[in-house]
């Protein structure tokens, strides 16, 4: 995730571009992203060109001081005019940064605002570059969030340098081995299945995509994230933690997911409180968790804060999936593939697109009796989508 | 384990004073009432009768005539310890301290060194007020051509002098006035101090905090405390506040990789802020937090006791900027 | 005005030996000579920094200096080439500290403001008024405490008791009875205020008498009544072990600095105290009296301006210190123990 390919220029030199316009279009390893400006002004030079590999970070273009002539693109690797944005397989450049894309076009004046630029102790920092530790791999626990030599160190062991995916994922699956044992050995689960019928929920996603710049667009996952921690907010007994045999409901939704790793082994980091923040944010909130759990930067509190977990196999072609639930956590909802139906509804027959849902929940905390109105619930809110769509539905 | 006694600082400074007038003829004392009054802070006392007039010698209210007298009593061959009751009176003498002790030697190419040692209390913390609490070692620290001493424990108040009268340019000692009555043990075979190093009082591995004076305790104090919290305080006690000694503050700042500076002078332009630059400067790379600094609020010292306390450093303003140094840590 | 108060006759009787009379006017042709030299070299920026000249003023030096034993110590003010060259610190060391160079009196750190000399016991060279006051007073003391029978000679100027330095010094130097002589050189300006501007009581005998010390005042522009002024002083302060306070009444014919425009004075005033030349005046007498041929004269001024320029050329051919060497040079080198 440290570099790119240019894909495509949507402007060229003495364009005029406005703050929020597409100047480019950059492939990432997941899919291709627009590039908005972040800067108003005028085009001076586009430095790379379409189907360069540039690293994260590199200038693409430059805009215009005031009273510059626009320069002319310079010459391309292969002989091909600078207005020709098509032609042969192109790709681009990529963000880093966490909470917002990074301003791929960089102007030079006024300079581009670095996004969050990580504070790093100079000790951490001196210590990183020792150990081989990628700074975009580390989140901070120092004072402002800085990043610390603890927190060097510990990722280093995390990912020691010699052979890191392969300790790295052995580790990991120690540790996802002990916390399933004990979950299996202490937490007597049960299991409700429900399928829940998508037709709004799809319509009404590909009405609000269809506007809308790939990295604003909504999918499926964030819609029944949203729908799980919408609906736990009105089921506490399956949304908190069971310690020393007692239950504490959790104040908000930390929805826990399951994110499976490249290297091998699966995480479940949270997004912190989706029940009170519109879908709006918990889309990139999603696409950023899971960018950055796969780059192993994700930050502690993201680890310990889950108050539930939502498993989502679909992308693997499964119906559905019965998880274990992660302890101390009391329940784990499930869902399988995306796919059209046969459903009997009103004395008719419909082919509508649907998922499977299931709920793994703690016999100590709650029954399956509660358990199956949260999963109704969970089918109900997906049914008036631009509802649930707003911070508190 | 050798034998030792239990002695005041006081006493001990009156004791290094008295071996140094023992012990060489050149060494005279002169200030205001170190003769007849016994000194402010009877350090001096029972010496009149015992050294003569001569040699413990009462001035007039001159500072800047008689630490002028002692420049030039140095210059003719004498080793005369000066004292001047509190820091805050030395404003006073400044001239004579800075245009002629500190530059003679220089100035004159080499030819002409004082000898001088300049004795003075210093601090707040009983209540005097605006004018009678001053801590301005930091303001002398700057100054080059002399040495500058803080001694905080009773090893160094009777320890110092010595080596101060031993060396050939202007050395000036700061006596923190709450420190005379602190008690504490003395070797019966106390064999001196140099007035060269930092001394680390308390080792720790988690952060450094470095003072001097008076503030060694409350620091000391502080790192008892955060002890409990699991974080282990390295004191460092600067002892000579010049020339620093930067080695001590960088070998433990290196191994820590967080300082405080704990210093009774006001913020702006303090010793605390050199100490600081120093260890940006030369262990930026082994800092792993901004250094962090405690000194005194930045206003005339207050009279009533709450508000001069809520204007000096304090162990809890220490131990907040301490773990100001921590972020959240979640194991 | 000071200056109507009556020069010596030219046929007032010179009581001393001859060789005396020729040593103190030598001394001041050689303070002149010296000076103007300075004064153009500091044209061609061979000095810089502020050049503070003496000339006008020669007797007193002159006149004092001569006065003094060898194990007598002087602490001087910023305007003082004159006296380090009578007590004996070499022309070329004074002229390569001017130039700034190593071989300079103060290795050259110090410059026209700050001549040193431990061997002639020539305490600087001091540039803050009144700053020599106290460590004279000090030097005194080591001396009482030690026993040893010497003087130490303090000049300042009249703007210095102003200074509560002053105030300090003369009242320990008297309560402890200190053999410090207070010279007093008395040019009626602090740089540019006139005596009259500066101080309630102008009379300075009396200012400095209040202190319970014998005071005396002299003639500056005569270096016969300068030289026995001061011997009877030194007599004084020898015999009573006491502190004496002599003022020299002088003029300076020159600037205050080499950028001082002289706002504050008339021409006329400057020429009116130009008539009583110490040098003129003196060699005439001597002359009148038979004492002095112009030749005489002139091989004295010849002298004088070959000592000046050995001086410069030394100080030409010298060299500088070295950064390095300068700044080790603040404290003594780290001692053991």
């Amino acid at each position: 995730m440290d570099e790119g390919t240019l894909l495509e220029w949507k402007v060229k030199p003495g364009d005029a571009v406005k703050r929020g316009d597409i100047v480019a279009v950059v492939d990432t390893t997941k899919a291709a992203i627009d590039v908005e400006s972040w800067v108003e002004g005028t085009v001076h030079e586009l430095i790379v060109q379409p189907g360069e590999t540039v690293p994260v970070g590199a200038v693409l273009a430059t805009f215009a001081a005031q009273g510059e002539e626009p320069k002319a693109a310079k010459a391309p690797p292969v002989p091909e005019k600078p207005e020709a944005k098509k032609g042969g397989k192109k790709t681009a450049g990529e963000k880093t940064t966490e909470a917002e894309p990074a301003p791929a076009a960089a102007p030079a004046t006024p300079p581009p605002v670095p996004v969050g630029r990580a504070k790093f102790s100079p000790a951490a920092r001196k210590r990183a570059q020792e150990l081989g530790v990628k700074p975009e791999s580390l989140t901070g626990t120092g004072p402002q969030g800085s990043i610390t030599l603890d927190d060097v160190e510990r990722a280093a062991k995390a990912t020691p340098a010699a052979a890191p995916e392969k300790s790295r994922a052995a580790e990991m699956r120690k540790t996802i081995a002990a916390a399933m044992a004990r979950a299996k050995r202490e937490i007597p689960h049960y299991y409700l299945g429900e399928t829940v019928p998508l037709a709004a929920a799809t319509a009404w996603l590909a009405e609000y995509n269809a506007g809308r710049a790939v990295t604003e667009r909504v999918l499926m996952a964030a819609l029944l994230l949203k729908a799980v921690a919408s609906a736990a907010k009105q089921f506490p007994e399956v949304n908190g933690f069971y310690r020393d045999g007692t239950f504490t409901p959790a104040p908000a939704v930390h929805a826990g997911v399951a994110i499976s790793l490249r290297g091998g082994g699966l995480i479940a980091p949270a997004i912190h409180d989706v029940d009170s923040r519109p879908l709006s944010e918990i889309m990139p909130a999603l696409a950023d968790l899971v960018q950055r759990a796969r780059a192993g930067s994700l930050r502690s509190s993201e680890i310990a804060d889950p108050t539930i977990t939502v498993t989502n196999l679909g992308e693997q072609g499964v119906e559905e999936v019965y998880g274990v639930i992660y302890p101390p956590q009391v329940a784990l909802v499930g869902f399988g593939r995306v796919a059209e139906q046969v459903i009997a509804e009103n004395g008719a027959i419909r082919i509508v697109p649907a998922v499977r849902a299931s709920l793994s929940a703690d016999h100590r905390v709650s029954d399956g009796h509660r358990g199956a109105l949260f999963l109704a619930k969970i089918r109900a809110l997906l049914q008036e989508p631009a509802n649930l769509a707003k911070a508190e539905p | 384990m050798s034998a030792s006694q239990k002695i005041t600082y006081r006493e001990a400074a009156r004791q290094a004073l008295h071996e140094a007038l023992t012990q060489d003829e050149r060494v005279f004392l002169m200030g205001e009432d170190v003769g007849r009054y016994g000194g402010t802070y009877a350090v001096s006392k029972g010496f009149y009768d015992e050294f003569g007039p001569d040699r413990i010698r009462d001035t007039p209210l001159s500072e800047l005539g008689f630490v002028g007298a002692g420049v030039g009593a140095a210059l003719g061959g004498m080793r005369p310890v000066v004292e001047v009751m509190t820091v805050n009176f030395s404003l006073l003498a400044l001239d004579q301290i800075v245009n002629a002790a500190a530059l003679m030697r220089h100035m004159s190419g080499g030819q002409f060194n004082v000898p001088l040692v300049i004795r003075m209390a210093t601090g707040a913390g009983r209540q005097l007020a605006a004018q009678h609490s001053h801590s301005l070692e930091g303001w002398y620290a700057h100054i080059a051509g002399i040495k500058v001493l803080a001694p905080a424990t009773i090893e160094d108040a009777r320890g110092m002098l010595r080596p101060a009268l031993e060396d050939p340019d202007p050395v000036l000692i700061f006596e923190h006035a709450l420190l005379y009555n602190m008690q504490g043990e003395l070797p019966v075979d106390f064999s001196g101090v140099d007035i060269r190093h930092a001394a680390v009082r308390r080792t720790g591995k988690d952060v450094t905090l470095i003072t001097y004076g008076g503030m060694l305790w409350k620091a000391l104090e502080a790192a008892e405390q955060l002890a409990k919290d699991g974080i282990e305080c390295e004191v460092i006690d600067l002892r000579v506040l010049r020339p620093l000694d930067d080695a001590t503050i960088m070998d433990s700042v290196r191994r820590t990789h967080r300082a405080v500076i704990v210093d009774e002078g006001w913020r702006t332009g303090s010793l605390s802020a050199e100490v600081t630059a120093r260890i940006v400067e030369q262990a930026f790379y082994d800092l792993d937090a901004p250094v962090a600094r405690v000194c005194s609020e930045e206003v005339p010292m207050p009279y009533p006791k709450h508000l001069e306390d809520a204007a000096l450093p304090q162990p809890e303003k220490i131990i907040r900027a301490v773990k100001g140094l921590f972020g959240k840590t979640d194991s | 005005m000071s200056s109507s108060k009556r020069a010596p006759g030219i046929d007032a009787v010179l009581r001393h030996p001859r060789e005396l009379m020729i040593a103190l006017l030598k001394n001041m042709v050689r303070i002149r000579r010296f000076e103007e030299r300075c004064a153009v070299l500091y044209g061609e920026t061979k000095i810089r920094g502020f050049l503070h000249l003496y000339i006008g003023e020669e007797a007193v030096a002159a006149g004092a200096i001569g006065a003094l034993s060898p194990e007598d110590a002087i602490v001087a003010t910023y305007r003082e080439h004159g006296h380090a060259l009578i007590r004996g610190v070499s022309p070329d060391a004074i002229m390569a500290e001017m130039f700034g160079k190593r071989a300079g009196c103060s290795r050259g750190r110090g410059g026209s403001m700050h001549l040193f000399d431990a061997a002639a016991r020539f305490y600087g060279g001091n540039a803050i008024v009144g700053g020599g006051l106290p460590i004279a007073v000090g030097l005194a003391l080591a001396d009482k405490l030690q026993k040893r029978d010497r003087v130490t000679a303090c000049f300042f100027g009249e703007g210095a008791m102003a200074e509560g330095a002053f105030h300090e010094a003369i009242n320990l130097a008297a309560l402890w009875q200190l053999p410090v002589l207070f010279c007093c050189e008395n040019n009626l300006y602090a740089m540019g205020t006139a005596l009259a501007r500066s101080e309630s009581q102008t009379e300075l005998t009396v200012k400095a008498a209040s202190y319970d010390v014998e005071t005396a005042s002299a003639d500056g522009m005569d270096v016969v009544a300068v030289h026995e002024a001061t011997v009877a002083a030194l007599e004084r302060v020898r015999s009573t072990q006491a502190p004496f306070f002599l003022e020299y009444k002088t003029y300076r014919f020159r600037a205050h600095s080499m950028f001082d425009p002289e706002l504050y004075r008339d021409k006329a005033e400057v020429e009116e105290w130009k008539k009583r030349g110490p040098i003129h005046n003196f060699s005439a007498r001597l002359k009148a009296q038979g004492l002095l041929t112009e030749e005489a004269f002139l091989d004295i001024d010849r002298e004088a301006h070959e000592e000046v320029e050995r001086a410069v050329a030394f100080a030409e051919a010298a060299e500088w210190e070295t950064p390095e060497e300068c700044f080790a040079d603040v404290c003594a080198p780290e001692t053991t123990g």
